[in-house]
This record gives C-alpha cells, sequence and structure tokens, in this order.
C-alpha cells in the first residue's frame, strides 16, 4: 500500500493513548501480551483502556490489578499501578480511593479472585458503596494455575478439579456475583455483559465506560461482570470459545442491568480528611518523646530494677490492670518493660494471668516461666505457679491463710484477705490495687509518681481512680505492718 | 488512483508481529474481508491478513481483537484538510454495532 493512499484515510480505531506503547517485559516480546491467542482479557483490557482514554482520566486513574491470567496489568496500562494480593483487591483498592479521593480507582479481577478467595472483600466493599469501579472477568475456571474449578465453573464443566463434571452435590451450585451483590443497598451500578459475539463486545464496551464513569461522577459503587472466553483452559479454539460464551455459559449467567441506582445517586461525599501524622500521638494519648524523656526524669526508678512478675486470678479480678498499671509505671520510670495477658476466651470467670518484665536492660522475652513475685488472686492461681517462683522470690496471696502445703522455705509470703480489705475501702473490685500497693513496696524502687501518671492514663474514671490510689496506699501500709512485725 | 476506480470507506492495517493468529477478527468482519494468512510469522502464528478491498472501516474487527495495536482502522476522509481536523481532535466515534 503507497503512503500516497494511506494519506486520503485517518486512523479511527487504533492502539488507545492508555497502552504503553511498548511493554516493559522479556525483551523480545515488548510488543505483545502475554495472553494466549483469543483470550479474553485482552478485550477487557482493551476496552477498559477505551474507556480511560474517552474519559480524559488517564492522568488520574489507579488500577489494582489481581492475582491470576491478568496479573499484568502494569505491562500494559500507562496509569497508576498497584497489584493487590489474591483476592484483595476491593480492599486495596477502598484504599486507595479514600486516600486519593480524586483519583479514579479502577479494580481488575477474575472470577477466582473475586468469587473464592476474595469473596469476603468484595462482598463488603459492595456493601459500603465504595466509590469504586470493579471489572470482574468471569471465564468460569482459574486459568493461570492451569484450570482448576471456580466458585462460578458451570454444572457439568469440567476442569481439573472436577474431572467428572461439576456436581452441585459436593461442589455446590455456580455463584452468581452480580445477582448476588445485587441484592445490598450499597451498589450503584451491576451489569453483567459478554464476549460472545459483535453486539455483545458493543455492549460490554458501553458497559465498562459506564461503570467507570459513574465514579468520575462520584456515584459509588458499580461492578461489571464480563463473561470471558479462556480457549487455552476451555481446550476450544478462540472462535469456539467464544461461541461458548454466549451459547453456553450466558444460559446459567444471563446478560443484563442487575443494579442500576444512577438516577437516585447524590454524588457521595468525601470521607472526612485524616488526622495528619503529628496530630496521631495525641489522639492515641502517646506522650512524645521529649516530654517523656521530661516525666521520666522526675519519675526515674531510684534503684536497679529487674521484676519478673506473673499475676493470676479469676477473669474480672483485675489481673490484666494490674499487671498494665505496673507496666505502664515502669514506661513512665525510663524502664524497659513488657506486658503479656493470657487468657482463655471467657469474659468473665475463666482464669487469667499475665506476664509482666520491668528492667534497666533490655528484655529478652516477655514470658515469666520463673517469676519473682507471683501475685495469687485466689488459690488455684496459687497452686497453678507456686512451684515456679524462684528461691529468695515473693507470693502476694489473696487470703488468709496461706495453705500449709505451698509453704516453701524459700520464698517470701505475704498472704493477706485483699478482697475483704479492698471492700471496706469502698469496692471489693480494687482488690487488684491493694495487691499492686503491696506489690510495689516489695519491688521498691518504682517511684510514686510514675504510679500516679500510669493509673491515671488507665483508669479515666475519676471515682475509680481515687479508690485505686486509696487501695494502692492500703497496700503499701499493709505489707510494712506485716513486715515490722516479722 | 484514479476517479474510476471506487475507493473503499475503510483500509485496515494489521501488524503481523503482534497478531497472534486467534482469527476472531476473520469471525468478527461484517463484510468478511479478513483471512489467516498462509505463511507463519516469526512466533509461528498463521496471522490475520488484509484481503486488500472491502473495508468499510466499522472497527468491529478492532474491537473483537484482543491485542492493543495489532489491529488499527482506517477510514476513508473527504480531503486532507478533514484528515487533519480528525487526525487533531483525535478518534471518532465508537464502531457502529452490525451483527455478523
Ligand atoms: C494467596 C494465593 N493463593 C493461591 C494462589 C494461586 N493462584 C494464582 S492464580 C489463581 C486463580 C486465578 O483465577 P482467576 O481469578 O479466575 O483468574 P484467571 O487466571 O482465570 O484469569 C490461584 C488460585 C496465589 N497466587 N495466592
Amino acid at each position: 500500500m503507497s503512503s500516497e493512499q494511506f494519506s486520503e484515510y485517518t486512523v479511527v480505531h487504533g492502539r488507545a493513548k492508555s497502552f504503553y506503547e511498548r511493554y516493559d517485559r522479556k525483551p523480545e516480546l515488548q510488543h505483545q501480551t502475554h495472553f494466549c491467542p483469543g483470550c479474553g482479557h485482552g478485550i477487557v483490557h482493551k476496552l477498559l483502556a477505551r474507556a480511560i482514554d474517552e474519559l480524559g482520566i488517564q492522568d488520574r486513574t489507579i488500577l489494582v490489578g489481581p492475582v491470576g491470567c491478568s496479573v499484568f496489568t502494569y505491562y500494559y496500562f500507562d496509569v497508576g499501578n498497584v497489584q493487590a494480593a489474591h483476592g484483595r483487591c476491593p480492599a486495596v483498592a477502598t484504599a486507595m480511593k479514600r486516600s486519593r479521593p480524586a483519583g479514579i480507582v479502577i479494580g481488575y479481577q477474575g472470577d477466582g479472585d473475586l468469587s473464592a478467595i476474595g469473596s469476603a472483600e468484595i462482598l463488603h466493599a459492595a456493601n459500603r458503596g465504595e466509590n469504586i469501579t470493579i471489572i470482574f472477568v468471569n471465564n468460569a475456571i482459574y486459568s493461570m494455575t492451569g484450570g482448576q474449578a471456580a466458585p462460578t465453573t458451570l454444572l457439568g464443566q469440567t476442569s481439573t478439579t472436577t474431572p467428572e463434571g461439576r456436581s452441585a452435590t459436593t461442589e455446590g451450585y455456580p455463584l452468581h456475583v452480580s445477582e448476588l451483590l445485587a441484592t445490598l443497598q450499597g451498589p450503584v451500578y451491576i451489569e453483567r455483559v459478554g464476549l460472545g459475539d459483535n453486539k455483545q463486545i458493543a455492549q460490554a464496551n458501553r458497559a465498562i465506560h459506564r461503570a467507570v464513569e459513574n465514579q468520575v461522577k462520584g456515584l459509588g459503587f458499580s461492578l461489571i461482570e464480563v463473561l470471558s472466553p479462556c480457549p487455552t483452559i476451555w481446550k476450544m479454539s478462540a472462535v469456539d470459545s467464544q461461541h461458548w460464551v454466549r451459547d453456553v455459559m450466558e444460559k446459567t449467567y444471563p446478560l443484563g442491568v442487575f443494579c442500576d441506582r444512577t438516577k437516585e445517586a447524590q454524588p457521595r461525599r468525601l470521607p472526612p480528611e485524616p488526622p495528619s501524622l503529628e496530630a496521631i500521638p495525641a489522639i492515641l494519648d502517646i506522650v512524645n518523646d521529649d516530654s517523656a524523656e521530661a516525666s521520666s526524669a522526675a519519675n526515674k526508678a531510684t534503684k536497679p530494677i529487674d521484676l519478673h512478675v506473673r499475676v493470676a486470678g479469676f477473669g474480672g479480678q483485675g489481673v490484666l490492670l494490674l499487671g498494665e498499671v505496673l507496666a505502664e509505671a515502669g514506661l513512665e520510670a525510663g524502664l524497659e518493660v513488657s506486658w503479656l495477658p493470657s487468657y482463655g476466651p471467657e469474659m468473665r470467670s475463666g482464669t487469667s494471668n499475665c506476664h509482666v518484665r520491668l528492667s534497666d536492660e533490655t528484655i529478652d522475652s516477655p514470658l515469666v516461666t520463673a517469676p519473682n513475685i507471683l501475685v495469687a488472686m485466689n488459690e488455684p492461681s496459687l497452686r497453678k505457679f507456686d512451684k515456679s517462683v524462684r528461691p529468695g522470690g515473693w507470693i502476694i496471696y489473696n487470703g488468709e491463710t496461706f495453705p500449709t502445703d505451698c509453704v516453701r522455705n524459700d520464698v517470701h509470703v505475704l498472704a493477706l484477705p485483699f478482697t475483704q480489705i479492698a471492700h471496706e475501702l469502698g469496692s471489693a473490685r480494687a482488690g487488684n490495687m491493694v495487691m499492686l500497693g503491696a506489690l510495689l513496696e516489695v519491688a521498691n524502687g518504682l517511684p510514686q509518681s510514675s504510679i500516679d501518671a500510669a493509673l491515671r492514663r488507665l483508669v479515666r474514671n475519676t471515682k475509680w481512680f481515687e479508690l485505686d490510689e486509696l487501695a494502692l496506699s492500703r497496700g503499701r501500709e499493709l505489707f510494712r505492718e506485716s513486715f515490722q512485725e516479722v | 488512483m484514479t476517479d474510476a476506480v471506487k475507493r473503499d470507506r475503510g483500509l485496515l492495517k494489521i501488524d503481523d508481529q503482534e497478531c497472534k493468529g486467534c482469527g476472531l477478527c476473520v469471525e468478527a468482519c461484517p463484510p468478511r474481508v479478513i483471512a489467516l494468512g498462509e505463511h507463519l510469522n516469526h512466533y509461528g502464528y498463521r496471522t490475520a491478513v488484509y484481503a486488500g478491498t472491502g473495508c468499510t472501516g466499522c472497527g468491529i474487527c478492532f474491537m473483537a481483537c484482543p491485542e492493543p495495536g495489532a489491529i488499527t482502522v482506517m477510514r476513508a476522509v473527504a480531503n486532507r484538510a478533514a484528515a487533519a481536523a480528525i487526525m487533531s481532535t483525535g478518534q471518532e466515534g465508537s464502531p457502529s454495532c452490525a451483527s455478523n
């Protein structure tokens, strides 16, 4: 054809601007995609690139690619690209859209990716009505991994995992994702299209354009399911697989619009601006390093400390809070600390215990297997841990009398009815703080100011804060009284 | 080209290094002016070839083709000035939707 002849014609359909001219893949293959001949993904890519061109959004489009045959969207689309873990595209797209509200975020997913491993993510993104666009390519099989059955595999369709054909008895029924999501209130637009013939492709082209446009208008969640041929795994010619989409697949998956709220949808309001990075410590009530330094100067531990504490009792006795106040006070005092709770699934009445370490040195392990202080809030807890206490260590026991068979001559014991004492102070629930008061006398080295600061942070209610302070000092007193007598 | 020869409305360019010979364009083309060639390309595919005449410039083959740039569809313009105008505004509309 002479160049003169071409000059009388003008290009009406050619490579979309949103595609790269050459692809950054294997050197010899940079001018063609990695898709098999006749693959539906290639066509869907093309329709999508076209929509991006037509809407003039190339420079603000972020494409979230899936795991599956279409994993390499970033080779082809000259837009922002992120590749998500298998099935997690809607979650990643949500984050992208929320942090870049002006971006046009398009998720591209296969049927294995979306309807199997990613079924939860798509459901909730749709239900939240995230203002994103999902292109869902349904080829009724896991193609990339060699043809295992997907939730979308047709009844009777053979695959490597359903060699006799999919049976409803053993594999359940083909999952109708579009119909399912259309029952939710969140989505704005859901349509199923096909690539089964020219007419279907033209409709797919319009639907994909529309789904992206909805997002440009800020209307909300749109999903287009595309029934798409996979000649290689289906073991058919490209043309036969195209016909199979129209003649067979479409019977299970009827085409059409399943949800269209574009007329009544209002442009969604942007989510509130997230707080700045600098504001976060204050929101989380974390003192910044400078002031921590300042406070620790005042609260500094007065002597070397190496505490291995185990606190044990029933759930609801304040076991974990006792440990937390101790660890928090250690932090205030500039020590290395760890606090490790360990409890059963019951909120109340189960047993519960925690491991607390406070040290001047780096802590190697947060586990306290040989405590130098055991706080046992009841007899079963005592019996569970008493043997583990180090020689020379302490047992603080919540009970009037210490069980004689637990007596060891190499550990110190303080046994008092702490719950009863707390009850007399105002509430039996402050028993843990009376015990902590006694413990602080044993540990002796944490300044009261660091305890006060820790308690203030963890106990917000003034009434309880005051009672706990009272309980702490009562505990300290009781310890001193007990051991003056000795 | 002389005035005596009726000019086609459309013209096709097929990149025989990008084409993978799937044959979807052959199936899709309403005037049936695309076929698979006899010889194999560098990658061993029998690629699509244009018959040389009869293209209407409908663009349906382009939409059916899975490769981004294997097919380029052109349309005749009345004169060069109009051609330049179309080039500067980018592509012209969507393909019409004749069925195969
Ligand atoms: C977490 C995880 N599990 C499993 C896989 C293996 N894997 C790769 S692709 C794929 C299936 C993809 O199927 P589909 O989404 O239908 O895409 P297609 O290849 O058919 O286009 C699986 C299971 C993986 N990569 N990551």
